[in-house]
């Protein structure tokens, strides 16, 4: 049974077709790709996932639960997690209160425990406290835990927003963009990193992503989208093949 | 379990008797309580300074329950007066009203708190529109409704119309002043140093990324709301039985001005600040009351002198230490030391 | 005539005078939300200054009328003058070295600018103060509608100076540098667009509308205290709100709007009602459009 099954998903924006009848699914522990050109949807896409947007029309089931009409943290508590294009870590606040966050789907006290400090508050945040930690420890993250998110370098506030999305144990991860503003050296590295978090974590993994060589090397399946629509879906050496993709890529007639 | 969290737990253990904090907040309650039962029944603090001491405990109330929306949640309320307001008059009228006389003394702590559970109705119902309206327009909505419950109050001749109500007994004495200081900051700092504090906190970073966290925004911003207007009823209810008298024009907008500057003078998502600047705020106002009006422009004057050179006022997005809560002061001590061991661990 | 036909045209007399004082009410508003709008579009600012300043027009028209003894129009001038001076050096002194500092630090110093404006004139002399008379006013009885020419006068002079205002933003050099700064603040400096000046420009407008309101509220309702510029200048936000803030258009519109609603709710209902209708509909509209009737929702970008 797939993981995520989408089906004819459409999105509008004042007219405009953003995505349009887009159909897709993931078995669990699959590692795909979206690519496209610039403006093509893919962000949209995980904003529809995840709730960001609402759904024009059309289905998304996580585990055959319908997801479109939650709000964001609904979705994320039933199990996606995401990180952004353009890094939004909570700037002002410590590394560790990133993470710790991104338990709130998990506490189990109330808002009057909180308050007065007592009932399961006390072991409650101490668990929570220690699942953060123990996370940052094998993120390499834990000699920052005091220090505020915005002065951790970009490298590392990258691997933390992973870490935070990671926090809210999903079942499915989508990672918008990852590798954007690497150069070639880190890019390998970054693989072995994604690899390396599927297997630790086992969640199954969405990736969209502009750099060729990243997508060519890790994912399973490629799903190209342009002007909201897919055009070309297979393996990574056929989607290398395929004309489509390099005329939506290239602008020009390539296919014969 | 990670080498990391083994160590947190021994630290944990001994951090207390490690440093004297341990000490600091049993002796400062009771050193407190002592000092405020014994001035107000002796009279040995004439009754000017206690009104000042009064003064600066119901401001420091406001300060700090106005910082958890305007500091930790980064939004503009200017509409706390109002929620004052509701506490005052559902106080006053319960000690004048409702009550029987002779058991008015044993019943205050029950109409302050009516105050504020009055109040904090109100707040959640400002909570709704801040569940779409952000920034500015938000502004907008919590001055509207401070402007209607003024108004409001000035059209039901039932509490005086804008003659005000008057008849409170002196209720107000400076024990329950401390007491219900402490207990509005110590929620207070139990609410932001708890997950859903933090979730306050993540709506003033990034809204988005944080509801895409898993944090209920809209149950988040009810508890704030609640909490902030419930303890701004509290200070109403405790205003109107230290003046004795009240009317609609009290709690208008130059009202919540006055709490905006404590807070922003203090420096925002921080409760020492809070309590600094309401401290130095309605103490400075008595000092400078010599020089008359002037003091009313003197004042302002270092409010925007203050903002060019320290924009995030005196604490802003900082805390002393006394105010964090002992395992978030243990993490924090653990990273010192670990970076101590070894300054290029991190690099 | 029929005494059906009498009371009709009674009636009629009587929306007609009501839509005159609506009209005086909101043009003041309007000119005053103007000041409100053009700043916070360029710097995304709420000058909570600017109420007082416009009590500030009052207070020198005041002056100049009283000491001076100038007839209406260069009063009107020198009064403008003075208050787009002052409105620059606060600019200047106060908000410039705060525009890399968080927003509300911002709009902090501007509420500490105009408590001091306030508290300042109230210490100089004691208040309220009468304005001497500075223009005949006569009263043109029509019919049974009675016009009187200072109403006509507020209406006419605020629709020539909103005009004005309309021509410099949308026709002018300097007016298409204030919008292009509202639109991108961080590639029009790179475009050779001498920011200061042209933030210094809008201040000078800005603020020498909320003069020229000042001198007409003043004319119109002729007692002048330190206060008044808190009350009117919150409602000249609102109407800067309703209509779209940031947006010229948009705080015209509010500001008739509020006006309007206002008198209406003054004729209906109890006086003391007015405040509380008023706001109970600026709820109403925030709920129902939260960006005002001209502002656009700001896309999320995520």
């Amino acid at each position: 049974m797939p993981l995520l099954e989408i089906f004819r998903l459409t999105h509008r924006f004042a007219g405009l077709c953003a995505v349009s009848d887009f159909n897709f699914s993931i078995e669990p522990h699959e590692l795909v790709g979206v690519i496209g050109p610039n403006g093509a949807g893919k962000t949209t896409v995980f904003n529809l996932i995840t709730g960001v947007y609402k759904a024009s029309e059309g289905s998304i089931k996580l585990n055959d639960r319908e997801l479109v009409g939650l709000t964001p943290h609904q979705i994320t508590r039933s199990g996606i997690a995401r990180t952004f294009q353009n890094i939004r870590i909570f700037k002002e606040l410590s590394v560790l209160d990133n993470v710790r966050i991104a338990h709130y789907g998990q506490i189990a006290y109330t808002p009057a425990e909180a308050l007065l400090h007592i009932g399961r508050f006390r072991a409650e945040e101490k668990r929570i406290t220690n699942l953060s930690l123990d996370l940052l420890a094998i993120f390499k993250l834990d000699d920052s835990a005091n220090e505020k998110a915005k002065n951790l370098p970009y490298g590392l506030q990258r691997r933390l927003e992973i870490a935070r999305a990671l926090a809210t144990r999903p079942a499915l991860l989508l990672l918008d963009e990852p590798a954007a503003g690497m150069n070639p050296n880190e890019i390998i590295q970054l693989m072995e990193f994604i690899r390396w978090i599927r297997q630790t974590f086992s969640v199954t993994i969405i990736l969209i992503e502009h750099q060729m060589r990243l997508v060519m090397g890790i994912c399973e399946r490629l799903v190209v989208l342009d002007f909201g629509a897919t055009i070309a879906a297979g393996l990574p050496s056929e989607i290398q093949k395929n004309p489509k993709v390099m005329e939506a890529y290239l602008g020009v007639e390539v296919a014969s | 379990m990670t080498k990391l969290s083994a160590a947190y737990f021994a630290l944990l253990k001994h951090w207390q008797t490690l440093t004297g904090y341990k000490y600091f907040w049993p002796v400062f309650l009771i050193a407190g309580l002592a000092f405020c039962a014994a001035a107000s029944a002796s009279e040995f603090l004439d009754l000017y300074l206690q009104l000042i001491l009064i003064y600066v405990g119901i401001n420091i109330i406001l300060t700090v329950s106005l910082n958890l929306i305007n500091g930790y949640m980064g939004e503009f309320s200017v509409g706390h007066a109002g929620f004052m307001a509701v506490g005052a008059y559902v106080a006053s009228l319960l000690t004048v009203h409702v009550f029987p006389p002779g058991a008015v003394n044993i019943l205050f702590p029950l109409a302050i708190l009516a105050g504020g559970v009055g109040a904090a109705l109100i707040g959640f119902l400002v909570a709704i529109p801040s569940f779409k309206t952000r920034g500015d327009y938000l502004a907008i909505v919590t001055l509207a409704f401070c402007m209607i419950v003024k108004s409001v109050l000035e059209n039901i001749d039932a509490v005086g119309g804008p003659r005000g109500l008057l008849g409170m007994e002196k209720l107000t004495t400076l024990p329950w002043v401390f007491f219900w200081t402490v207990l509005s900051v110590w929620v207070i700092r139990n609410l932001v140093y708890s997950n859903f504090g933090r979730g306050v906190l993540s709506i003033r970073e990034d809204e988005i990324a944080s509801d895409l966290m898993s944090v209920n925004t809209r149950q988040v911003k009810i508890i704030a709301f609640v909490v902030s207007s419930f303890f701004a009823g509290i200070a109403g209810g405790l205003f109107a039985h230290a003046l004795q008298f009240i009317n609609p024009r009290m709690f208008d907008i130059l009202k919540s001005t006055d709490i905006l500057i404590m807070v922003y003078l203090g420096g925002i998502a921080s409760i020492s600040g809070s309590i600094i600047g309401a401290v130095i705020y309605t103490i400075l106002l008595e000092i400078l009351r010599p020089l008359g009006i002037w003091r009313m422009v003197l004042m302002p004057l270092m409010l925007v002198l203050l903002m060019i050179y320290r924009p995030r006022g005196i604490m802003g997005l900082r805390e002393a230490r006394l105010f964090i809560p002992l395992r978030d002061l243990v993490t924090e001590k653990l990273w010192r030391q670990k970076k101590k061991e070894a300054p290029d661990a991190s690099a | 005539m029929t005494e059906q036909r009498k009371t009709f045209n009674h009636s009629m007399v009587y929306v007609f005078q009501q839509a005159l004082n609506a009209l005086q009410l909101g043009s003041i508003y309007a000119l005053i939300a103007l000041g409100y709008t053009m700043v916070y579009g360029i710097l995304t600012m709420i000058n909570f200054a600017h109420g007082d300043l416009f009590m500030i027009g009052a207070f020198f028209c005041f002056l100049i009328a009283f000491y001076l003894k100038l007839s209406f129009v260069p009063t009107l001038l020198l009064s403008m003058l003075g208050v787009a001076c002052l409105g620059v050096i606060i600019e200047r002194l106060a908000y410039k070295p705060l525009r890399k500092a968080p927003r509300v630090s911002a709009i902090i110093t501007a509420l500490g600018v105009g408590l001091f404006l306030e508290n300042f004139t109230l210490a100089l002399s004691p208040y309220p103060k009468h304005i001497p008379p500075l223009l005949e006013n006569t009263t043109w009885t029509v019919g049974s509608l009675s016009l009187s020419s200072l109403q006509i006068i507020v209406i006419v002079l605020s629709l020539v100076l909103m005009l004005i205002l309309d021509f410099i933003v949308q026709r002018t050099k300097a007016g298409m540098a204030m919008r292009a700064i509202s639109w991108d603040k961080t590639i029009v400096p790179l475009m050779g667009v001498p920011v200061n000046k042209i933030i210094s420009l809008t201040f000078a407008i800005g603020t020498g509308l909320g003069g020229a309101a000042g001198m007409m509220y003043a004319l119109a309702y002729p007692v002048i205290d330190p206060y008044m510029g808190i009350m009117v200048g919150w409602k000249a936000f609102i109407s800067a709100v309703v209509g779209g803030i940031g947006n010229i258009r948009g705080a015209m519109i509010g500001g008739f709007i509020l006006g309007a609603v206002e008198i209406m709710v003054a004729a209906f209902f109890p006086s003391t009602y007015r405040d509380f209708v008023a706001f109970t509909l600026l709820l109403i509209l925030l709920i129902v459009r939260p960006y005002g009737i001209l502002g656009k929702p700001q896309p999320q970008k995520v």
